[in-house]
């Protein structure tokens, strides 16, 4: 139920990256799916009454091992995130650049454009 | 851009300070508790970028000039190889952790788990070098529409 | 079962949201709406377990805000019109519910929430990791310890393609950038003034 969810999330990025015609809008769904497969991981990860990954003085480390959520997934959408955002960054950039040239941000017009 | 309203210009030289501070315990601590290089580069950038938005470009760029920030990117990156190549020559594993296995530090302190706590700086420098670049980068010109319907980049300065 | 009601309505929320931003008019709006799905993200990793998460989803939405805005503030004047065409449309619809069945029955493959791989797999190497962590790294975040020890080479690739997104971004708006390096002006065609600019300025050095 959570992961079907979390996939229409994914879906609904895919819909706005396939039909709009604005750049920006395009850009937005591609953050959307960025954030559908990052909730995604993270909810694979998840352990029912875990504790967060993090070790404390008074910690039981068996109890630990028994109880936390995996950090693996974690530490790979902490590098995924960052990521996301130099990715978005180019595209605005790229965005930038074409609204320069073009004067607009439709992408059929761009199309028409071109040459 | 000259900057904003009074109001804004004095609490953001309230507000920069314990941004920045905050930043580098997030960076510090990484090891200890939730943060981290990354999180930690972020906020830092956030505040270049406040102060950035609230003084005008002139402002920000002498704190820290777009070359000095090329420098500390470049810098830091280096410092994360380097870490990963003494890994290498002193263990025999690329990243591998010398100083934990050579020094091992009492757990939960400050000055513990060997090499984590340099790549943590390294890794935030670079991030908020790089964010701070970028953001110089995309906020040089703006887009004004003219009068007969066509638009004129200007410069920022220039708008005021 | 309290936490999948909370996951519940904070996952709605982010769809709602997400619909709003991606159906919106105005351009600020649409971004303004993406800025609420990020930070509902946010809150859903502070219920997932995940604080390191959570910190720097807040810090890299409010970045973004500003670069979309910063992108967007003042230039939809021209407003990009209307759908595709409706028989693409339709196409795309079918595509979307079977991408979404294919999905739905793949994910019933998947364990059940709240039942992990590590919990069922014994010597998966998340279970070294949190057995081994303090261990043979000393850092009390395992999430760190994993980030900057066991899979240090994904940061480095992080850090690349980090990189290279400056140098693109530099090299995408370069024009920009040497003009503003020789001061300011204002001009018609300013690509190639700014080329210009940026030629003389490298002679002076």
């Amino acid at each position: 139920m959570i992961y079907s969810l979390c996939f229409i999330l994914f879906i609904i990025g895919l819909y706005c990256v396939l039909t709009k015609k604005n750049m920006v809008k395009i850009v937005i769904g591609l953050v959307i799916m960025e954030y559908g497969v990052n909730l995604f991981l993270v909810l694979v990860g998840y352990r029912r009454d875990g504790v967060a990954p993090i070790m404390d003085k008074t910690t039981d480390p068996l109890e630990f091992l028994a109880t936390s959520v995996d950090p693996l997934p974690q530490a790979l959408v902490v590098t995924s995130i960052v990521i996301g955002l130099g990715v978005t960054t180019l595209a605005i950039a790229l965005c930038i650049k074409l609204y320069e040239k073009y004067g607009t941000f439709d992408i059929s017009e761009i199309r028409r454009l071109k040459g | 851009m000259k900057g904003m309203t009074v109001i804004v210009k004095t609490v953001t030289r309230w507000v920069k300070v314990f941004i920045f501070l905050y930043g580098i315990y997030i960076i510090i601590t990484g090891h200890l508790a939730p943060g981290g290089g990354f999180a930690g580069g972020v906020i830092i950038a956030c505040s270049y970028i406040l102060l950035m938005l609230a003084y005008g470009r002139e402002f920000a760029l002498k704190q820290l000039s777009s070359r000095a920030a090329h420098r500390l990117d470049s810098s830091a990156a280096l410092l994360f190889l380097v870490v990963a190549l003494l890994g290498l020559g002193y263990g025999g594993i690329f990243f591998g952790n010398f100083l934990q296995a050579r020094y091992p530090g009492a757990a939960f302190k400050l000055l513990s788990s060997g090499t984590i706590p340099i790549s943590n700086i390294a890794i935030g420098i670079k991030v908020a070098a790089s964010l701070f670049l970028i953001f110089i980068i995309l906020s040089v010109l703006r887009i004004v529409p003219g009068e007969d319907g066509t638009n004129k980049m200007v410069q920022d300065e220039e708008e005021e | 079962m309290g936490i999948e009601i909370y996951l519940l309505v904070l996952l709605i929320f982010i769809i709602v949201g997400a619909l709003i931003a991606v159906e919106a008019k105005n351009l600020l709006s649409a971004v303004i709406s993406l800025g609420a799905v990020g930070f509902g993200l946010s809150i859903a990793f502070l219920f997932l377990r995940a604080p390191d998460l959570a910190i720097v989803q807040i810090a890299v939405e409010v970045i973004l805000l500003i670069f979309f805005i910063r992108a967007t503030i003042g230039r939809d004047i021209i407003p990009a019109k209307g759908h595709i065409h409706w028989a693409g449309l339709v196409v795309v619809c079918l595509l979307m519910v079977a991408v979404f069945v294919f999905g739905f029955f793949a994910f019933r493959s998947l364990n059940e929430f709240g039942a992990p791989i590590i919990a069922s797999v014994q010597d998966a190497p998340s279970n070294k990791y949190l057995k081994d962590g303090l261990k043979e790294t000393g850092a009390a975040n395992i999430v760190t310890a994993v980030l900057l020890d066991y899979r240090a080479y994904d940061t480095l690739g992080e850090a690349t393609v980090l990189f290279a997104a400056i140098i693109g971004a530099l090299a995408v708006l370069r024009g920009r950038a040497a003009t503003e390096k020789t001061g300011s002006r204002r001009n018609v065609s300013r690509r190639t003034e700014s080329r210009r600019a940026g030629s003389e300025g490298r002679k002076d050095k």
